[in-house]
């Protein structure tokens, strides 16, 4: 495939993994915000490519694992609901609430539907004008213009019986509090590719020049993933930190103008609370008020109880960059992708559910 | 999650008011919104994701990014050469 293919060349890799051992002298600690960076990591085995002296931490940047336990009780009990079709990417299904999964609801008579895009749920609203269609919006800036513009299509055609439970994170004030985290250990990052599509990578400079530290806007294919470290490397070496773009043949500076337009005319920034890491201010989108008949957060009460997280789990310090996967006693064993306990272990992206599906625990220990 | 796969704008057209595109991805054809990217013609590959094209691919960019790796190919190959002589 076109775009895909000459990014996974093995020749192109094996010569960036050349430059990156010529290139470092010293030892650096290089955290991929990216689930999916995460995932090609795993996947293709590059931290195997890589000197000794290169550690790659995994950010948090998997939406699907740092989506707040108490939401996805939320959403479990309104697809629970009478007369409501819930409507979810596939991956959100299988993460477990406090008591339940969306695929338990399934399997009780519960109307869940998997969707490709929120702009499907707007159709089956318009042939279902009986029934609620919720549709749950989770995700990074990446996926956040889409489901402004479903909504705010919504609310263009009257499809008055089509709401959003919003549950968005951004990753400016994820990154601002991992540093801000006495015990960080990241000295340089590979920036969102996708979230900077958005964005623009011109949102990173002032995190680079406060924080002094290299941030290289990455992709996600193997060759974008080595180049972005060499990069990042090259930074540290030379004692520089600023932001640059390896992602050119997608990213600009200024990102996507339209979409940030509707993103700021369908959303306000608020507070949110992460999976594993707490809440973290100014961290997340909700719906404005123009769009409250919309918000399914308002429309559905459901009784929210006290939750309790596994106290084995250590996914809060995998996702800080603190601990690895190998450092938890629940790993592989109380722990699994198809009975996780925590953050990292309950999306495919996630760094526990990527280092077991990948074996690299033999490797690390 | 934010997974996007870059496809072939083939055909565009409007769709209860949006702007929409049929997309081949190597073979496999779907619809995506083109609201985000207006100016996104026949022929342009964009970047999709859930539904969405958010950016047009920078044919330059990804050529420039793969030769400069290629450059330092030729150039160890050389280097290579070089020592074995």
């Amino acid at each position: 495939m076109k775009y895909l293919d000459e990014f996974r060349n093995e020749v192109q890799a094996s010569i960036l993994a050349e430059r990156i051992k010529r290139a470092t002298k010293h030892s650096w600690r290089i955290m991929e915000v990216c689930g999916g960076q995460t995932h090609t990591i795993m996947q293709y085995g590059l931290q195997d490519l890589l000197p000794a002296e290169i550690e790659l931490l995994h950010g948090p940047g998997c939406p699907v694992c740092v989506t707040g336990l108490e939401v996805i009780d939320k959403a479990i009990a309104i697809a629970s609901s009478k007369n409501v079709i819930f409507c979810s990417y596939g991956d959100m299904l299988r993460v477990p609430g406090s008591r339940s999964d969306l695929f338990d609801v399934k399997a009780a008579g519960g109307d869940v539907r998997i969707v490709y895009s929120p702009l499907d749920c707007l159709k089956i609203a318009a042939e279902n004008p009986s029934k609620q269609v919720v549709f749950f919006a989770i995700g990074f800036e990446t996926t956040a213009p889409a489901n402004a513009m479903a909504v705010k299509q919504a609310k263009r055609t009257n499809l008055d019986n089509f709401y959003l439970l919003v549950s968005h994170v951004t990753v400016p004030p994820v990154i601002r509090g991992l540093m801000d985290f006495s015990d960080s250990r990241v000295q340089g990052f590979l920036g969102p590719g996708h979230v900077c599509s958005v964005m623009g990578w011109g949102q990173y400079e002032e995190l680079s020049e406060r924080y002094k530290i290299p941030i290289v806007v990455t992709g996600f294919e193997p060759v974008d993933i080595l180049e972005g470290i060499l990069k990042v490397v090259h930074q540290l070496e030379t004692g520089k930190s600023f932001v640059e773009n390896q992602y050119s043949r997608a990213v600009t500076k200024q990102g996507n103008a339209a979409a940030q337009a509707v993103l700021d005319e369908v959303f306000v920034v608020c507070d949110q609370h992460w999976r594993g890491l707490g809440l973290i201010p100014k961290s997340g989108y909700k719906l404005s008020p123009e769009y409250a008949s919309h918000d399914a957060d308002l429309v559905f009460s459901t009784n929210a109880e006290p939750i309790r997280e596994s106290s084995i789990c250590i996914s809060g310090d995998i996702l800080k960059g603190i601990r690895k996967p190998k450092d938890c006693p629940a790993f592989g064993r109380e722990c699994t992708p198809e009975q996780p306990l925590g953050a990292t272990m309950v999306s495919s992206e996630g760094t526990c559910a990527a280092y077991f599906r990948y074996g690299r625990l033999e490797i690390c220990s | 999650m934010c997974l996007a796969i870059p496809g072939l704008v083939e055909t565009i057209f409007e769709k209860d008011g949006l702007r929409m595109s049929k997309i081949n991805f190597a073979g496999i054809r779907r619809n995506a919104c083109l609201e985000y990217t207006p100016e996104a013609k026949p022929g342009d590959y964009v970047l999709v994701h859930v539904g969405f094209a958010l950016s047009i691919i920078d044919e330059h960019e990804a050529l420039r990014a793969l030769s400069a790796i290629s450059a330092e190919e030729k150039s160890a190959e050389l280097k290579f050469t070089g020592e074995n002589e």
